[in-house]
Parts: structure tokens; sequence; C-alpha cells
């Protein structure tokens, strides 16, 4: 009853505070745009030799897309692909598929191998188990170790989530001591894991709302890719957004001041960029690879990562989504306790 | 008459900082106790332990017999604090919706309450109005409305007109006097001694400590002094001369 009340009570300050709203819902798009743009540019359409033995394949193959042109000789499609007249050369002589990519530019990469992937998909009957076919990759330069924004970019979700989530909602708690009304909060028989609850389900509400717009303009605008269920991803989001929100309302306590509770990006957000993944961890020092366990983006990357890459399901993200709870539960009772510097009971 | 507020012998120390020292008192029902003090003297943070805000470092407050902090009494009890807490960017009235609800106010008699409290304190035709909008003495009279909504039998203002116009300032004792008379106790703080005259008991804090109570009369009469004020400084002088 009470809890609803402060529910209540939040959603009602929000709609009033339009542009906390704004930085909530509009920032993280505006930056993930800029981010887009700085790491794809326009759309690729790649060039690709078909070289096959089977005509009816090749023909079909060029029907499909136009990225696709037969070669009959396989020397000038090499020359061509060392001109970087092509981007890639595909050999189809089943039970083998070969592709040859040209390799220097990752967009163009992802841009041939997802152009091929979707083609053959298409092409091939579902009840056909020849899909199982096996492909080889081979480069002519580069490899596939490379970074682009499919890759970034699920990560970068997670982060804006946790970035503006953390400030919001601990400038918000940090606003309710300092205006005097946590106090008198206390001064009524609210209970302190009440107000805590209140605060989490109060902001959670935006939360939701701020996880579905941001994955779905990610996909759907910025047209990232997306191998699984945008459900997964909202949710893995979701969990992210309420962990911050334990969090900052946690650190909220520490900080005397609206100045100090920025003070805690550099010490709390910024160091999560480096050890949660973004940058590769096993390059990094013996010693410092534990950190990263302990930073809550981690497992949240790793798990949009998990569903927007590589189509995973509830089987590759439900570890990552209980610590992540896990991190949240923490916060949350860690967050009772401080309250108790204000009031024993 | 019976005690409803026992302060035993509670000293309260920040660090090494002592804020109160052995400071006894009690508040009989029904009755107007000003703790009059100018402001460092450590009249909130008394108020706020008998609210059950904070807690004493030493010594023990018991109020409607029971020790204090304690979240049943709070239900029993009406605070309000020195600096308006209230939610900005809401209306008064959902400022008051909110504090209802703690207080498990809800639906016919919630609304109720709140048009009742409005009213005594003159905000009736203010509520829809956001708060930031409000002015000084209009933040005041809705944190003390805040205050009268689950009709307290224990009624704690910190500094409540400070910043209210004398008439509403008047209007305002003359509603003090009403809630005493229906039973409501009232413990009431203020650094403004003519106020203080207004009020049944009184107790003089001082640098943490207590330099004298008693009735306004009592204290003016043993003290030979023609105003509270001269009473307060009679008192305050013995202490400085010891």
């Amino acid at each position: 009853m009470r809890t609803r009340a402060l529910v209540k009570r939040i959603i009602r300050q929000f709609i009033r505070d339009k542009r906390t709203l704004a930085m909530m819902f509009l920032a993280p798009l505006l930056i993930l745009t800029l981010v887009n743009l700085v790491f794809s540019g326009n759309d690729y359409d790649p060039e690709i030799a078909v070289i096959s033995s089977q005509e009816q394949m090749a023909s079909q193959l060029e029907k499909a897309d136009k990225s696709f042109t037969i070669y009959e000789n396989k020397t000038l499609a090499a020359e061509d692909l060392e001109n970087e007249k092509l981007d890639a050369i595909l050999e189809i002589n089943p039970p083998t598929t070969k592709i040859t990519l040209e390799g220097s530019n990752p967009t163009a990469n992802k841009a041939v191998m997802m152009t091929v992937e979707k083609t053959l998909k298409s092409l091939t009957p579902k009840n056909n188990q020849q899909t199982s076919m096996e492909t080889e990759v081979t480069y002519l330069h580069g490899s596939a170790d490379m970074e682009s924004f499919d890759y970034i970019g699920p990560f970068l979700i997670g982060f804006f989530i946790f970035f503006f989530v953390f400030l919001i909602a601990g400038v918000s708690f940090l606003r309710e001591r300092t205006t005097g009304t946590l106090e008198r909060l206390l001064a009524t028989p609210m209970r302190r894991w009440e107000m805590v609850a209140g605060y989490v389900l109060g902001f959670g509400i935006f939360t939701i709302i701020q996880s579905a717009i941001i994955v779905s303009f990610s996909i759907y605008v910025l047209d990232i890719m997306m191998a699984g269920s945008i459900w997964f991803v909202i949710l893995i989001t979701l969990m992210l957004a309420v962990t911050a929100l334990s969090l900052g309302t946690l650190l909220s306590a520490f900080a005397k001041n609206e100045l100090q509770m920025i003070q805690f990006i550099p010490l709390v957000v910024v160091p999560q960029v480096f050890f949660s993944g973004l940058f590769n961890i096993e390059t990094m020092a013996d010693w410092l690879q534990p950190l990263s366990y302990l930073m809550p983006l981690t497992y949240g990357g790793q798990a949009i990562r998990d569903v927007m890459i590589q189509g995973g399901g509830w089987p590759e993200i439900y570890d990552e989504v209980l610590v992540l709870a896990g991190f949240s539960l923490l916060f949350m009772i860690l967050n009772v306790l401080a309250l108790k510097k204000h009031r024993k009971l | 008459m019976t005690s409803v507020i026992d302060v035993f012998d509670v000293s309260k120390n920040y660090g090494s900082q002592h804020v109160l020292e052995n400071i006894s008192l009690n508040v009989k029902r029904n009755e107007i106790y000003g703790l009059l003090g100018p402001s460092g003297a450590g009249k909130t943070t008394l108020v706020k332990m008998i609210a059950g805000i904070e807690t004493p470092t030493n010594g023990r407050i018991k109020v409607l017999d029971t020790d204090m902090p304690n979240l049943h009494n709070m239900t029993r009890i009406g605070f309000m604090a020195q600096s308006d807490a209230l939610y900005v960017e809401l209306s008064g009235k959902e400022n008051l919706e909110f504090f209802a609800s703690i207080y498990g106010l809800k639906g016919q008699k919630q609304k109720e309450r709140i048009e009742h409290a409005a009213s005594l304190v003159n905000l009736t035709d203010y509520l829809k109005r956001p708060v930031h909008q409000y002015s000084g003495g209009m933040k005041r009279r809705l944190s003390l409305a805040a205050a009268l909504l689950h009709e307290p039998e224990i009624l704690i203002l910190d500094e409540p007109t400070v910043g209210i116009d004398p008439v509403l300032r008047q209007s305002i004792w003359n509603e003090l006097y009403k809630l005493s008379d229906a039973g409501t106790t009232i413990l009431v703080t203020t650094h403004v001694m003519d106020e203080a005259e207004k009020c049944g008991q009184l107790g003089m804090l001082r640098d943490g400590r207590l330099i004298a109570s008693g009735s306004p009369q009592q204290l003016k009469e043993s003290t030979a002094s023609a105003t509270i004020e001269d009473a307060f400084l009679y008192y305050g002088g013995v202490r400085n001369e010891n």
C-alpha cells in the first residue's frame, strides 16, 4: 500500500519532468545513432563472384540478389578480388561451399556473409537437409576478428541504459535526501524496504519503456544485427537497468549533492567500459582480469551479444540474467541497510 | 493529566560534538509545549528524536508509553519538519494524496481529510497548482496540512510559523488551540520569543541544555521579568555564571 503510494508519486513526478524523461529515452538513441554512423556508414552492397559446378544453382543465386555475378573462370575472379572489384568469391561444389573474402573492410565482410547466408537460406527448401552444408571461409586479407557496430552495438545498448538509469535514479534518490523529504518519509510508518521497493518499482516502469524504445530503435532503425529474439534483449536490458537503478540509489547514500553523485561516474561507470568486454579482457594483465566478474555490465553485455549476434535463447542467457538479478537484490539489501544511517527501524 | 511524551536524561553526540546534554522533560496530554531557543540550541535534534527519526546517544524517550523509535507510534504522530519536505513537481493535492496514502488513508476518507486539512491552512483554492509555484508561506502551510492528515494524537512542529504573515500565523495558532482542545498534544519549536507566550508550557533550550521549564507565567514571575525574553536572558545568564 505504502509502496504503491510511492510508485504513484514517482510516476507523477517523472511525467512532470520532461527533460529527464527525454534524457532517459532520447539521449541513448542519439548517441547510438552517432556511433552507428561513425562505425558503419551507409548500407554496403557487396560484389560477389559465383563459381559453381551446378549451373542451375549459380543462376538462381544471380537472380535472387543483385550482388551475385557468375564467373566462369576462377583466375579472372581471383584477379578481380585482388583489385578490389569484388568483395568475395563464392564457390559451390557440393558438398562443399567455399567463401573467399577480400577481407580488409569489416563492413564488406559482414555484408558478404549476411548476403550469402540469407540467399542460400532462401534458396534451400526448409525440409532439405542440405542446409547443414559445410561452409569454408577464407580471407584474402584481414581475419574474422574485427570490430564493427554489429559487434559493439549490443554492448553499447547495455552501457547507455546502465549509464542513464544509474545517473537519473541516483540523483532522484539523492534529491529526496537533500530536500528533506527522505527525513519526512522516515517520520512516517513507511519501512525502509518499502521505500527501496517503491523506488525500484516506480523507476522500473520507466526503465521498461526505456529498454523497449532503445532496443527497438537499434534493431529497426539502426538495423543492428539481430539473430535472436527481441524479447530476450529487452529482458536483459531491463535486468541491467534494475541493477543500475539499485546501484544508483545505493551510492546516492554516499553523496552529499548532485555533483558528488556525478563524481561516481568515473569511479563506477567508466571502469565498466574497460572491464566488461567492450575491450578484449584476455589481453589484459592477469591480475586485472578477475575485476570483470565484479562488473554488472560484463554479464549484461555478454548476454545481449549472445542473443543479438549468436541468436542465443534462454539456455544461453539465464545464468547472466540470474547474476544481474543477484546484483540488484544485493544492492537493494545494502540500500535498506544504508538507510539505517537515517533511522534505526 | 497523563504524560504522553517522556524524555529521560537524553544526550546526543555527533562524533565528539555534544548537541544535547542530559535533557529531561515531559509533555502532558492536550498540552501545547513550546521549545524555545536560538538556532543551534538543539531544538530540531530533540524533536527529531521524539519523532523517532534520530536515536539518542544516551537516555531514553517514551511516546505514548512506548520506547521510540517505534513504527506503530509513528502513525500516531504528525511531524512537520523545519524544511518544507514537499515534492515541488507535484501539485499541492498530489502531495497530500501521497502522504495520506502512506498513512493508509484511501477513497472517500482520504478525500475528506485532504479537503479538511487544506481548508484549515487556507489552501483549498491552490491545491491544483504545482508546489514550485507556491510562496514560502504556502509551502509551510502545505507541510502543516500534510502533518494533520492522519489526525495524529501528537503533533510535532519544527518552527511552523517561519515566513508566515502575522494574520495567518494567528489563524494557525487558533487552529492549534482547537486541536489541543480536541485532545491533540502539540510540541512546537520556535525561536520567536513572543510566540512562546502562546504555549501552555515552555522549555528553554540553550547550547544543548534545558535551562528552564514551566508555564510562561511561572517563568516570568520566578525571574521577576516582564517578558519571556528577559526570563530567557536571566536563565541563560545564570548558566554562564556557573
